[in-house]
């Protein structure tokens, strides 16, 4: 059996390298990405807890996630075009009209 | 009642003249004026008749009252009338002489609103002068001293607003002005005597109404004799400022700055008199002071000697007659000092008759030469109208007897009477004194014997030089008679002059009689021939004496007069009138300038302006209000709010920072939250 610590290790190695990737990249998609690789990397704790318990809630809770996950995706993606169309850049530095 | 119910009448009638003049005087012109003004005097003449009439039939006299004053306590003063042989005989003289100088002064100041193109100043004359007259009634008619009093100071006043009449004029422009101010300031002085007697009689009388007041002292007798000495002496004091003696006299030759008919009524006839006759009045106090009648008298005879010297002196026609005034009214209060009242009363009624006509023909002679100089000027002789030429300057005269044929007359009839020679008015009523001062006092009769000698002398120079040798100017010789409306009155008082002796005749009395009723005096002086005689004789040796002397050295204008070529610096001394200014002025004037002065500029100035009010108050508040403005408003109450001012922005400029609209850094900021909120749920539970 690989330990559990394993999988948390990889979830979290795989969660920090989609926080940096949201801090650091600059195109819209690859944040997006980033995301999606923060979601997935939640799942895989949570699969890996649901293994460890023998409980079958945290596998359920995975397709959950998976669903927020499509639903943002299409919203997120939604945003991007209709951004992309008033600014012609898919830089999420452009959006800085909030600037005080 | 009857008759003496007119008494009013007589107050009221100038004052209506008065009223009239005021307010339609300067509309209807000149003639309404002098009517007005005239026939006021007039008719007050016609009631001052009729009361003597009615007296004649009852004389004991009534107080006659008008309405209530004052009632303070227990001071109660009405508004009435004393009508009494004393009061009445004063309201004859006032306003008989009275309305004969307002028909002469309506010539006269014709002639200065002509010359001058000034015609609000006739109105304004004869309102002053009807005031005169109703202010002097009043003192004349009153029935306690208040009453006597009111009219004393309205006389007074009327005394300053007269002889500033050409307010203009005079010495730097400003001298009638000066002259005005010194004779209300004189007999302020006097005044300020009077109103301590009064406080002293209604202190120790009770009550200021003569009945109470000298009932109150009879009763009390001789035992008040301190009282009644130091009430008398203080009286003495109202009555020099007023009647002009020694020390007071001062304002009365300055006076003559005023028009002439003022200086007749007022400064010859009538205001110097008040004093006179309230002296008189006062008998029973004087009777119960034998020291103060004895000042009284000193006073008199010092001041007629002192003044009969100065007249002798003097070139101006009209200064020789004011202190030949000073001097008759010397004899007055001699008489009064020795307890003659009667003849203190004949003399003042004489008196009036021929120095009024004495000072108004002085007046006529004036005119006269001012005319004749117009002519002079206006002939072409233009080099004399440029220098200043004194009209009134008897060196410039001369002449004019050859001239002026009524003025001569009754100028001459005037200075006969004055000189005392019999049978006219001034020899019966000034033998009266000498008569009396024989008898009761040596050193006061010489006196005044002396000073008649001189009376005469300088009357006598004075006619000479007027009216005789050649002409002397231009003037003298273009001099011509004044209209009847000059002249008349004149004669009238001559007439008067003559016939007035018959007043207190010896032998017949009448006038003692008359006065008797109300002075009580039962004592008839009797005709002493030595005294008459040797005043006769005196007064015919002076005139001699003058006469020859001036008709020897003729007087060239401008030239020492050749008495001081005999008498020397005693020449000098009279005719600077012994320095009596001069010397005032050096001990009273000018240190009461001096310290009037350096208390104004010390007290005044440096103390309460400069120093309280600048540095203490202003400099204060101003100390007051810059510390609270720079120190505590600015720094401290504006410094807190800008603070906070500038605090909420550097707080919001700081949270600014915040809104950096990067969004990748919001991305971190979440990061940084969730981590911390994490963190303290996961190691908080520990």
């Amino acid at each position: 059996m690989i330990p559990t610590a394993y999988f948390v290790g990889l979830s979290a190695l795989l969660f920090s390298i989609g926080v940096l990737g949201v801090l650091v990249r600059r195109n819209a998609i690859i944040v997006f990405m980033s995301i999606e690789m923060m979601l997935n990397a939640a799942n895989l704790a949570f699969i890996a807890f649901a293994r460890a318990q023998g409980s079958l809630a945290g596998q359920v809770f995975v397709f959950f996630v998976m669903t927020v996950a499509a639903a943002e995706v299409a919203v997120g993606l939604a945003l991007i075009v209709a951004v992309f169309k008033s600014r012609h850049s898919s830089s999420i530095d452009s959006l800085n009209s909030l600037r005080g | 009642m009857s008759l003496f119910g007119l008494v009013p009448l007589v107050v009221f009638l100038p004052l209506l003249g008065l009223a009239l003049n005021l307010l339609f005087g300067q509309r209807l012109g000149e003639r309404f004026t002098a009517w007005v003004a005239c026939t006021a005097a007039g008719l007050a003449f016609g009631v001052a008749a009729v009361l003597a009439w009615a007296l004649i039939q009852s004389p004991e006299g009534v107080v006659v009252p008008l309405a209530a004053w004052m009632h303070v306590g227990a001071l109660d003063v009405p508004w009435a009338f004393q009508v009494d042989t004393l009061s009445v005989t004063m309201m004859l003289v006032v306003s008989g002489v009275g309305t004969l100088i307002h028909i002469y002064a309506t010539g006269y100041m014709h002639e200065d609103v002509r010359l001058n193109e000034d015609p609000g100043r006739y109105t304004r004359f004869f309102i002053y002068f009807n005031l005169f007259l109703a202010s002097m009634l009043i003192l004349v008619s009153g029935d306690s001293f208040l009453t006597l009093f009111v009219g004393w100071e309205g006389v007074g006043l009327c005394s300053y607003l007269l002889i500033s009449f050409w307010y203009e004029k005079g010495k730097d422009g400003i001298g009638n002005a000066l002259a005005g101010k010194k004779a209300f300031v004189a007999n302020r002085i006097g005044d300020a005597g009077f109103l301590i007697a009064i406080f002293l009689i209604y202190t120790n009388f009770g009550s200021l109404s003569f009945e109470t007041v000298f009932a109150r002292a009879e009763e009390l007798g001789p035992a008040i004799a301190p009282l009644a000495t130091l009430i008398t002496l203080c009286l003495l004091v109202g009555a020099t400022g007023k009647s002009a003696q020694i020390p007071l006299f001062v304002w009365l030759p300055d006076a003559m700055a005023g028009p002439t008919p003022v200086s007749a009524l007022i400064h010859a006839a009538t205001m110097v008199t008040a004093g006179i006759y309230m002296m008189t009045r006062s008998h029973a106090l004087l009777a119960l002071a034998p020291a103060t009648q004895n000042v009284v008298a000193v006073v008199g005879a010092a001041t007629a000697l002192f003044a009969a010297t100065i007249a002798v002196a003097q070139n101006d026609i009209k200064k020789v007659l004011a202190y030949s005034t000073i001097s008759q009214l010397g004899f007055m209060v001699a008489a009064v000092g020795l307890g003659a009242y009667v003849a203190g009363m004949f003399h003042l009624v004489t008196h009036a008759f021929f120095k009024a006509l004495l000072f108004l023909s002085a007046g006529s002679v004036i005119l006269g030469v001012e005319a004749g100089h117009h002519h002079a000027a206006h002939a072409g002789h233009g080099a004399h109208a440029a220098e200043p030429f004194d009209p009134q300057d008897m060196r410039n005269m001369g002449g004019l007897w050859q001239r002026m044929p009524v003025t001569r007359w009754v100028y001459l009839i005037g200075a006969v009477a004055l000189a005392g020679l019999p049978p006219l008015a001034g020899f019966f009523s000034k033998d009266e004194i000498l008569a009396d001062a024989f008898h009761r006092s040596p050193g006061i009769y010489l006196t005044l014997t002396a000073a008649a000698f001189l009376t005469a002398f300088y009357m006598t120079r004075q006619v000479w030089l007027v009216f005789f040798g050649q002409p002397r100017s231009a003037a003298a010789e273009g001099a011509r008679e004044n209209p009847p409306i000059i002249t008349a009155p004149l004669v009238v008082l001559a007439a008067l002059s003559i016939v007035g002796g018959a007043l207190n005749l010896p032998g017949l009395h009448t006038l003692t009689t008359w006065l008797g009723h109300t002075l009580g005096e039962a004592e008839v002086g009797e005709f002493n021939l030595l005294v008459a005689g040797l005043s006769t004789a005196l007064a015919l040796a002076a005139i001699a004496l003058a006469a020859s002397f001036y008709r020897a050295r003729p007087v060239a204008p401008g030239v020492v007069d050749p008495l001081r070529a005999i008498l020397g610096p005693l020449h000098l001394g009279m005719e600077k009138k012994w320095w009596v200014d001069e010397i005032y002025n050096a001990l009273i004037v000018h240190p009461y300038v001096w310290l009037a002065q350096r208390t104004a500029e010390v007290i005044e100035m440096r103390f309460w302006h400069d120093f309280v009010h600048e540095r203490v108050l202003a400099g204060g508040f101003t100390w007051l209000t810059n510390v609270l403005a720079w120190r505590i408003d600015i720094p401290l109450v504006d410094g807190f709010f800008t603070g906070l001012a500038r605090g909420v922005r550097r707080l919001g400029e700081g949270l600014r920072r915040l809104q950096v609209g990067y969004v990748r850094a919001y991305a971190t900021v979440f990061l940084l939250g969730v981590v911390a909120a994490l963190g303290y749920i996961v190691l908080g539970l520990r």
